[in-house]
């Protein structure tokens, strides 16, 4: 099966956010005064083969944990679309 | 005898000859090895030069953990030879778990470039032997993802076993702790953010580095 992936990747609360914060002050300066909690991540798009989505849902887990992601600090989501063939 | 160090250099390495050159005044024998072999050949330590290895991509150290120098360097590590990895060479031992905890983002999301005083926490480490605990050292940093951070337990642990072997005077960049250098539980492996290869020769601003490279090159010959 083909799967398209979308991995969030985000930093761990409690972890300083100072792209976040940045961003964050400056909104007001362009009357956006109503936003808050400003998170900044990244999203990693690609497409998968694998057997079964048990299968696909095992190796992103792998995937994520050692390479996406560094769990010391961030924590990812996984988001997997099976492709219709 | 000398002591031969062998400096990694990833694509994107800029410091390695830098720390050859110090390497090289201190009596020491420096010999570059490229990321895509497999082993060290007869060195007696290993330096993990500064730079942005491959490009920092998706986190600095993330992609060249996996480079195939780099499980000589973890075996080399294990068993019990002395690792420096010096600014990014920090990032890259992080991100290959042979130390604990990450580097972020500078605080205030500043590049950080200038002299940094140091005071040495701890002078049992292959990287500090040859300096006394107090000694304050002004040596240059160059980075933008230098915050060291980790989690409660790490730093705990890192506090109770005299593992943060040096912190910053004055904080530059928001490391938890002052954190600008810590070691391993064997304290043969170092990373620290600050680049003493470039203080290690007065003309420079400051030689406050040879101290740390006569140590690395006097664990390097305890070793061999």
């Amino acid at each position: 099966m083909t799967f398209d992936v979308v991995v969030e990747v985000r930093l761990r609360p409690g972890i300083a956010d100072p792209q976040g914060a940045t961003i964050e002050r400056a909104l007001p300066a362009l009357g956006f005064d109503g936003v808050s909690s400003v998170g900044v991540g990244k999203s990693i798009r690609f497409t998968l083969e694998s057997a079964d989505e048990e299968s696909a849902r095992a190796e992103l887990a792998d995937l994520c944990e050692r390479f996406l992601s560094n769990p010391v600090i961030e924590d990812s989501e996984i988001t997997l679309t099976p492709v219709a063939s | 005898m000398s002591a031969s160090v062998a400096v990694v250099r990833f694509p994107g390495t800029n410091c390695e000859f830098d720390v050859a050159e110090a390497v090289t005044a201190l009596g020491g024998e420096p010999t570059i090895v490229f990321h895509d072999e497999v082993s060290l050949g007869s060195a007696d330590s290993v330096v993990i030069a500064g730079g942005f290895a491959h490009g920092d991509y998706l986190r600095p150290g993330a992609i060249a953990r996996f480079s195939p120098i780099m499980e000589a360097v973890s075996r080399f590590a294990l068993e019990g030879g002395a690792v420096i990895g010096i600014c990014n060479g920090f990032q890259v031992l992080c991100e290959s778990h042979l130390l604990p905890g990450a580097l972020q983002k500078n605080a205030g999301l500043r590049f950080k470039c200038g002299t940094a005083r140091l005071r040495v926490e701890s002078n049992r480490s292959a990287l500090t032997e040859q300096c006394d605990v107090g000694d304050e050292l002004d040596i240059p940093i160059n980075h933008f993802e230098g915050n060291y951070t980790c989690s409660e337990e790490t730093l705990a642990e890192l506090r109770d076993n005299d593992r943060i072997v040096l912190r910053y005077v004055e904080n530059p960049n928001g490391s938890v702790d002052d954190i600008a250098g810590i070691c391993n539980e064997g304290r043969n492996v170092v990373g620290l953010m600050p680049h003493p290869e470039r203080a290690c020769n007065p003309l420079l601003g400051s030689n406050d580095g040879v101290p740390l490279m006569r140590s690395l090159l006097e664990s390097a010959l305890a070793s061999a």
